[in-house]
């Protein structure tokens, strides 16, 4: 069998038999304590400068960030950025109770659907789970409230990120998923997908020259809602 | 499958030369591709570091490897996800034939992967009647050419959009044949609008992974188009085709290697989508595959464990030592005639294929020592080549192999184009044994040779008195 010839093999070149007992448990100890490394200085900063990384690192990627005092104000951001792109005031939207529970009604001609994307789909409003800084990454679990293909299928994604969920390093981005995801499945905190994502999608396959809007999001525009007093600008 | 070609270097890359669009797509690249890197390297501080750091976790795993994948295997497996244990490439293309026909597969759509060049996924597929779609845009364009990809990471670098426009107008004849190209970005919409449709069709996506995690049984990808989450995302099933070294423990070690992929590899800080897929669509989820199988390739590799070229299996397939190689840059990668080219192929094919096909890969190095300096995870690539070397010295080869590998010798350094690099710094030690003995009297190379010049210290001995001794042998 090949696993059985593989894990040989491997044996052999390590000039021993399987792990012995003690010596495994020590890595399932590394395993479940998994030390953090090195983690760049640059995103250990006060509140207020970390949130001005995120966001000049998602624009340096060619993301847009539009900040805003609260929630109220996102169906409103939404309505003006469509116009502005001259897209159609339509968008199917994560179903999150974040964005179920924003004021909608006040923007009567902006048409929104709640569930997974589909082809033909132009325009997403998606749920971040969280933002990091060091890179301006975007961190999108998948889960029922926040379906993967809403980040993939339209050309427009339109992100809703809350500035208290802003954080420096990759890692901390971890641990908030180990604090509060459970999945169902696995008992563990992994969900089936979770997707990095900085930036638009691009290509640069023709002559090593970059060009937005490959087979993802030509657009990413984060709406960042300032519910941190502490990472006001 | 890659049709084997290594054997042939000389005459790849003797081609390569005289190739014009080649030429002029080297030479596009080349700046760019070193500037990036070295821009972003300098950007963040801690990247020599995080070499060293990457470096060790790499041989922490390599020294538990049965331990971390059989942990990983189980992960994968609690998630509701398959794991296809394959020794040899033969195994594995069985294995995704078996998964597509369980699955009454018509269409595949692929993201882009080493290992399904490695195992030759694509024309099996085709053999047995079902459709593989490459979809990375650099692979996509490769299948309309049915050309091998010449870069572990830009595959259709040395083309230019002439090329380009003249495919797309001889493949998609379903579109108006006198439609213009006014930009690049015409060309990467058709190409969007077409392969759009192919990832709704799909009943199968194959993906490759650039790390395996075993702490939580998950593969990982890293793209900047979105191809490959669109095929993970969307077919029933989703096929993941890894080697059995891309596993490591936790998340916090994928991090350490994140930082430092992207920067080696296209200068950008962070990839656009890095992706953790684990295990099958979970019950109250909206998409996802409902199947999920990893096809787990050994191919050689675990033999490689205990030997000198152990710190081959830590490469994270950036492509930073091509980027920087003298040798690759002259003649591109398809004159490696093999899946891997670059410093970082002529060490690994030789151990896949057979040293007898490609023991001589080795060979197209100036042992400059560029790529060992650019590697993320510190594969001392130049003592591997030259350990390769003296294996076929050891093995005794015959003295008609010997000659022709000293007639490569010759022939590289009569190459005016190849010459201007190897004299600017790079076959030193060539040189030192050559202008000693007089050996090059004949050759044009003790012309360009500057008498002023800081010569490196030749790096083995034992190498250079048995060359020594195979010339006089020949010259006899
Ligand atoms: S050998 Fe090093 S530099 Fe070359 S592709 Fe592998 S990791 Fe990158």
């Amino acid at each position: 069998m090949s696993r059985e010839a593989i894990l040989s093999a491997i044996r052999r070149g390590l000039r021993r038999g399987p792990l012995p007992p003690d010596q495994a448990a020590m890595l399932r100890g590394r395993i479940a304590a998994h030390p953090r490394h090195l983690i760049p200085a640059r995103s250990r900063l006060p509140r207020a400068e970390q949130v001005a990384l995120f966001v000049r690192n998602v624009e340096k990627e060619f993301g847009t960030v539009a900040r805003l005092p609260d929630p109220s104000a996102v169906p409103g951001a939404i309505a003006e950025y469509l116009a502005r792109q001259n897209l159609p005031p339509a968008l199917v939207a994560a179903p999150h109770p974040d964005i179920a529970a924003l004021p909608w009604a006040d923007h009567p001609l902006l048409q929104v659907e709640h569930r997974a994307a589909r082809e033909g789909d132009a325009v997403s409003l998606q749920h971040a789970f969280a933002g990091i800084a060091e890179t301006g990454t975007l961190m999108f679990p998948s889960a029922r409230e926040r379906p993967t293909t809403l980040n993939l299928l339209p050309e427009t994604e339109i992100v809703l990120l809350r500035a208290s969920r802003i954080v420096g390093a990759y890692e901390e981005a971890w641990d908030l998923l180990r604090a509060e995801n459970r999945d169902g499945r696995t008992g563990g905190f992994m969900p089936r997908n979770v997707m990095l994502v900085t930036g638009p999608s691009r290509s640069a396959d023709i002559e090593q020259t970059l060009e937005l809007g490959a087979h993802g999001p030509r657009r990413l525009h984060v709406l960042l809602v300032e519910d941190d007093p502490s990472a006001r600008a | 499958m890659v049709h084997l070609t290594s054997p042939a270097f000389k005459a790849n890359a003797a081609r390569a030369l005289s190739d014009a669009g080649l030429q002029k797509a080297l030479a596009r690249s080349k700046p760019q591709f070193q500037a990036k890197r070295a821009k972003a390297a300098a950007g963040l501080p801690e990247f020599e570091a995080l070499r060293d750091i990457a470096r060790d976790i790499k041989n922490h795993t390599l020294a538990h490897l049965d331990f971390y994948l059989e942990d990983y295997a189980a992960k994968v497996e609690a998630a509701g996800g398959t794991v296809h244990w394959c020794a040899t490439a033969e195994d594995a293309r069985a294995a995704v034939l078996r998964i597509c026909r369980a699955a009454g597969a018509r269409t595949v759509t692929k993201g882009k992967s080493m290992i399904s060049e490695e195992i030759g996924i694509n024309e099996h597929l085709e053999a047995h009647g079902i459709t593989p779609v490459e979809t990375d845009l650099g692979e996509y364009i490769l299948q309309l050419r049915r050309e091998p990809p010449s870069h572990i990471i830009g595959p259709a670098f040395h083309l230019n959009r002439e090329d380009w426009e003249k495919s797309f107008r001889e493949s998609h004849t379903d579109l108006p044949p006198d439609r213009e190209f006014r930009e690049r970005r015409d060309i990467l919409a058709e190409a969007r609008t077409l392969l759009r449709q192919k990832f709704l069709a799909a009943d199968v996506g194959i993906t490759g992974a650039n790390f395996l995690i075993a702490e939580t049984g998950s593969s990982v990808i890293v793209t900047n188009e979105g191809n490959g989450d669109l095929t993970q995302t969307l077919p029933r099933v989703h096929i993941v085709l890894a080697s059995i070294e891309k596993v490591v423990p936790t998340l916090e070690d994928a991090c350490v290697f994140l930082r430092l992929l992207a920067r080696s590899a296209t200068g950008q800080d962070f990839s656009v989508y890095t992706t953790f897929s684990t295990g099958i669509r979970r019950e109250t989820d909206l998409d996802g595959p409902h199947e999920y199988h990893v096809v787990l390739l050994d191919n050689g590799r675990s033999n490689m464990v205990g030997t000198p070229f152990q710190d081959m299996l830590r490469c994270i397939r950036c492509a930073a030592c091509m980027n920087h190689c003298p040798v690759y840059q002259s003649v591109g990668g398809h004159a490696y005639g093999w899946v891997y080219p670059g410093p970082m192929g002529s060490v690994l094919t030789p151990t896949l294929v057979g040293v007898e096909k490609a023991g001589h890969l080795p060979n197209a190095s100036t042992f400059c020592g560029k790529c060992e300096s650019v590697c993320p995870v510190k594969i001392p690539l130049p003592k591997l080549m030259r350990h390769w070397r003296e294996r076929e010295f050891e093995r005794h080869l015959t003295p008609a192999t010997t000659r022709f590998g000293l007639r490569f010798w010759a022939w590289f350094a009569r190459r005016p184009t190849l010459y201007r690099w190897a004299t600017r710094a790079a076959m030193a030690t060539l040189g030192w044994a050559g202008r000693k003995r007089g050996a090059f009297a004949a050759l044009p190379l003790a012309g360009g040779w500057t008498a002023g010049r800081d010569l490196p210290a030749p790096e083995g001995d034992t190498f250079m008195a048995r060359y020594a001794r195979q010339r006089r042998e020949v010259r006899r």
